[in-house]
């Protein structure tokens, strides 16, 4: 899984909740559909938020995956 | 020697705090403020304007009358700061030179943002705005209102559930709200940013009937058909709609080049040095910092910006560091209102809503103009009041803060 390779990385390190999460949201407006969004957050509500917004709004949740010091939250945008 | 030239761009909160701070040390320095206007807004004043509960004239203040006498003031639009000329460049002529700036350009509500939103949409958060909402409002005899947050950042993140509480009330005093349907919509998970504070606000809008529509992130407005629609996808239809626009920095940042992508000027978080920038400070909305665009948190970080600026020309380090220290009073309707104190470490633990914080809120309220100009801090001013901590130092902002978070926390 960590070979995904997003088209378009956000680095919301440092950001406060909601930021990570409306990074991630502002960066999937900008994408097509079929892109791959990635988003670096250091907030730990991050996934669970990017995770129910993804079942809300139908874009994919790929998933998480840890790095150094930080999270790399990454959504496909489906619609 | 010659005095040191400090110039503050900007004559909100922040900007006449720090300058009336700065005005203490004239032996070293020169103090000027430059404002487009001259006129000074108490902007947390706006949200009792759609109500009628306030008029906006009590709310302009003349900045010069605010200011102490040492403080020089220029009342003239800034098209552009020269950070290597060290001067700002003025919209109609001339250029004024500084050796140290603070910047306190504030933040804009930018409805544009939201294709439709300023044909079908209002908001209280500019006078004119607030005054177009107040005649609608006054106009409205039921169905359902919308009410929320149309993007971020936006300030005074409480005001939209404030506003929410309050319009309930207003509404069962015109015997109106048998009539109305209140949804509040947030493109947020919950309604509210900061979980501690959720509880409360959903307690509160459930006693009331207010419904919450989450992970709501406008995409647009049709004034035509009077709907809302999310990027989500859900279409909601309105008879009123009070939606908050999501914000921007000043053209004045952008047009300097020294601002991020959203006209926001990044700024250590501690020092409140514009980064790359040792001789420019920043304050309040105008700062990428993580905390609430506020005139309360601007309110803290005065004293913070006025320290390390004297320790600059003084040829030291900066050491005074800012905690993200935010306070304010909230309204939670029934004529009551809670607290939130908070910082960059610490979550707020709002108290029960009561009385007493809604009379703080307006003494507040009534007494800023009169407190701001003396440089009077107003968490010192109401940790007296409240006759429970007294102030021990200059800097005792942060520890009173630290002192009455404790007594929220027993409170709540």
């Amino acid at each position: 899984m960590t070979e995904v390779k997003a088209d378009k990385i956000v680095d919301a390190r440092g950001a406060q909740c909601p930021g990570p999460l409306v990074e991630l949201i502002r960066a999937l407006k900008e994408v097509p559909v079929g892109a791959i969004v990635e988003v670096w957050t250091q907030e730990p509500r991050t996934k669970e938020d990017a995770k129910a917004w993804c079942q809300r709004s139908g874009h994919e949740f790929i998933g998480v995956f840890p790095a150094e010091g930080y999270e790399r939250v990454l959504v496909r945008k489906a619609k | 020697m010659a005095k040191a030239k400090v110039v503050v761009l900007g004559g909100g909160v922040g900007g006449t705090f720090v300058a009336n701070k700065l005005a203490k040390h004239t032996d070293k320095i020169e103090v000027t403020v430059v404002d487009a206007t001259g006129v000074h807004h108490y902007q947390p004043g706006l949200l009792y304007v759609p109500f009628g509960w306030e008029q906006p004239e009590r709310l302009r203040h003349d900045e010069r009358k605010l200011l102490h006498p040492a403080v020089q003031l220029v009342r003239s639009p800034v098209e552009l700061i020269d950070v290597d000329k060290r001067q700002l460049k003025f919209l109609h002529d001339g250029t004024l030179p500084y050796d140290y700036l603070v910047i306190a350009t504030g933040s804009c509500p930018v409805p544009d943002e939201i294709p439709g939103l300023a044909d079908g949409g209002y908001h209280f958060y500019t006078e004119p705005s607030a005054l177009r909402l107040r005649e609608a409002l006054h106009n409205f005899k039921g169905g359902r209102i919308i009410v929320g947050i149309g993007g971020f950042p936006y300030k005074c993140p409480p005001a939209p559930i404030e506003f929410t509480l309050l319009l309930d009330d207003w509404l069962r005093q015109r015997k109106l709200r048998d009539k109305t349907e209140i949804v509040f919509v947030t493109p947020l998970p919950q309604v509210f940013s900061i979980p501690t504070v959720v509880p409360l606000i959903d307690e509160l809008f459930s006693r009331k009937g207010i419904k919450v529509e989450t992970f709501f992130n406008t995409e647009s407005v049709d004034p035509e058909k009077r709907k809302v629609i999310s990027l989500e996808g859900t279409e909601l239809d309105y008879d009123l709609l009070v939606l908050i626009p999501p914000h921007r920095g000043s053209p004045v940042i952008d047009a300097s080049g020294i601002g991020d992508k959203g006209g926001w000027v990044p700024t250590d978080k501690f020092t409140l040095q514009v980064k790359g920038h040792e001789r420019l400070f920043a304050i309040g909305d105008a700062t990428d910092l993580p905390v609430s665009k506020s005139g309360a948190a601007a309110h803290f970080e005065a004293p913070i910006v006025v320290h390390n600026l004297l320790q600059l020309i003084e040829g030291k380090e900066p050491a005074a560091h800012y905690d993200g220290s935010v306070m304010c009073f909230v309204e939670a309707g029934d004529g009551k209102a809670t607290v939130l104190r908070f910082n960059y470490e610490r979550p707020p633990q709002p108290p029960k809503p009561s009385v007493l914080w809604r009379w703080m809120k307006a003494t507040m309220n009534r007494f800023y103009p009169m407190a701001i100009p003396r440089g009077i801090a107003l968490d010192v001013m109401f940790a007296t009041l409240q006759g429970k901590f007294a102030p021990s130092s200059p800097f005792c902002g942060s520890e009173l803060m630290e002192k009455m978070r404790q007594s929220d926390l027993r409170d709540a």
